[in-house]
């Protein structure tokens, strides 16, 4: 198997987030910091990026509670979503666990909790979790 | 004050929505296809329709993929050139936007624009699945979340920062409902209660079932030409003035705010822009209510009142038929159902035929102007058709 090279991009987000870390493409060129990372700055088209970390604390936005789910996670529901703003205007999307539904407010402040990647890979896509939780 | 037409509509046909077993997409189409071509004899289809340009989302559904030909064979429009469109909710605005440049483009002087979704025989997990495939995988169905999940964000930021409630929502429903009952096409012929409305169950809080629109069986097309050969075909063309297209981040979670979406902002500008038209010359509209949430939003977006007012325009019943600007006569997507790939041509369809005064007993009495509004995902894309009566 050829060794692949981490990009800018999805896989390693999640790699990251496996280890316990938020971590942001920054276009060397024009500063845009980019979360999920991509592989190409989308304001400036430039390649020359680095890796910025992202401080994995954020203000809720808005949120729902799941109620009927796809199958994979119907064992879950009923079970909050929210989106998070990050520092550096940096958004994202994800479950939001150790609160009651009827406690959540906007604005209020969350962490993050990452977990570990699945130590036996066996089908795509094999992402390791991360969720919200009160501050 | 209008502009000149782009293309001309001379006929439309839609399927039976609802609920519709042992029937598959390409029967369902077919059906579309047979009634477009009744409606108006003089069009040969095998002479005149060069192009067909087809909404469909899901493979997965009957697993089906090549479904541009696989519909073109079933409704006999072979050897046509036959192009699926996919923009999720918005295939068939796609395929009518497509058919519309086609025409102008001066390459087919006849094209049929359509689309077609067969769910119902799916579970509802599995339909929720599939229809979740619009929104971004790595980073939204991955953490839980739903098309209806979706919406719901948009309402709780609704309601927080323009103080919309679930009332206004419901009234939503109950208006479109109405609407529905009058359509012999639609899904659901039922009236709801307000009461009914508000005490369904939770989907994605704070969207109950009845804010939610309906998995549905069903086709739908519209016949487009120049409109210096309209007259050939029939004595009631409907002219197409403007057309606006416009795209935005996969992921909801991205966006700068979440009470209106930009691409339907910008589509929305396109039309009225080619159109000549302003959004108090619009006399009906067709919009895509996949959630109430998203039809208030579309209210706002479209110019009809101001960012925050939506709730507002349907609890005065502004909206509603006999109101000064009917919405989704047809009983929208709630009521009629959105057999997705189907929605964006079935709009064009109740247009046509409130425009050449064929819509029964939903009728809108002296309509002129209407507008279509189509929306695919969470906003991603969306499409904005403007029509004219002629006569």
């Amino acid at each position: 198997m050829t060794e692949v090279q981490p990009t800018f991009g999805i896989e390693s987000f999640y790699r990251f987030v496996g280890e316990g870390k938020l971590m942001a493409a920054k276009c060397k060129k024009c500063g845009e910091v980019m979360l999920p990372p991509r592989p190409v700055c989308t304001k400036c088209f430039n390649k020359d990026l680095k890796w910025a970390e992202v401080k994995p604390r954020g203000r809720l936005l808005t949120y729902t509670v799941i109620h009927v789910a796809p199958k994979q996670f119907e064992e879950l529901a009923p079970y909050p979503v929210g989106i998070v703003k990050l520092e550096n205007g940096l958004q994202l999307l994800g479950m939001i666990r150790n609160v009651e539904p009827s406690k959540l407010k906007i604005g209020m402040e969350l962490t993050i909790d990452f977990e570990k990647p699945s130590p036996t890979p066996t089908q795509w896509p094999q992402w390791p979790r991360y969720h919200f939780k009160p501050a | 004050m209008a502009g000149k037409p782009l293309v001309s509509i001379i006929s439309a046909g839609m399927s039976q929505f609802g609920r519709i077993e042992g029937v598959y997409a390409r029967e369902l189409f077919a059906e579309a296809v047979r009634e477009a071509l009744e409606r108006c004899p003089k069009i040969d289809p095998e002479k005149d329709i060069k192009a067909l340009f087809v909404g469909h989302m899901g493979e997965s559904y009957e697993h089906q993929g090549h479904t541009g030909p696989t519909l073109a064979d079933w409704a006999g429009l072979t050897p046509s050139a036959a192009v699926r469109t996919e923009a999720a909710c918005a295939s068939s605005g796609v395929a009518l936007r497509l058919g519309i440049i086609s025409v102008l483009s001066g390459m087919y002087d006849v094209v049929m624009a359509g689309g077609v979704e067969k769910m119902t025989h799916r579970t509802t997990a599995e339909a929720t699945e599939f229809l979740a495939m619009a929104s971004d995988y790595p980073f939204e169905q991955w953490n839980g979340m739903t098309f209806p999940g979706l919406f719901a964000l948009m309402a709780t930021a609704h309601m927080h920062r323009h103080g919309t409630t679930e009332r206004q929502m419901a009234l939503v429903a109950v208006k479109n409902h109405r609407h529905g009952a009058l359509n012999p096409k639609a899904h659901i012929q039922k009236e709801i209660t307000l009461e009914q409305a508000l005490a369904s169950r939770v989907v994605a809080w704070p969207l109950k079932l009845f804010d939610c629109s309906l998995i549905t069986d069903g086709a739908s097309c519209v016949v487009l030409t120049r409109p210096d050969l309209a007259r050939k075909f029939t004595d009631k063309p409907v002219h197409v003035l403007g057309s606006g297209q416009a795209s935005d981040s996969i992921g909801l979670y991205e966006r700068e705010e979440f009470t209106s979406l930009k691409a339907a902002k910008l589509a929305a500008k396109q039309a009225y822009d080619m159109a000549g038209v302003k959004p108090t010359d619009i006399d009906l509209a067709e919009v895509h209510d996949c959630f109430t949430i998203a039809e208030i939003i579309a209210y706002e977006d479209l110019g009809f009142c101001k960012p925050g007012k939506g709730g507002k325009l349907v609890e005065e019943g502004v909206t509603a038929l006999g109101g000064r600007l009917p919405v989704n006569t047809s009983g929208g997507l709630k009521s009629k159902g959105h057999p997705v790939g189907a929605t964006g041509t079935a709009q064009a369809c109740e247009l046509f035929l409130q425009l050449t005064e064929q819509a029964g007993k939903r009728q809108v009495d002296d309509a002129e102007i209407g507008l279509a509004h189509n929306v695919g995902g969470s906003g991603a894309t969306a499409t904005v058709h403007i029509f004219k009566r002629e006569y």
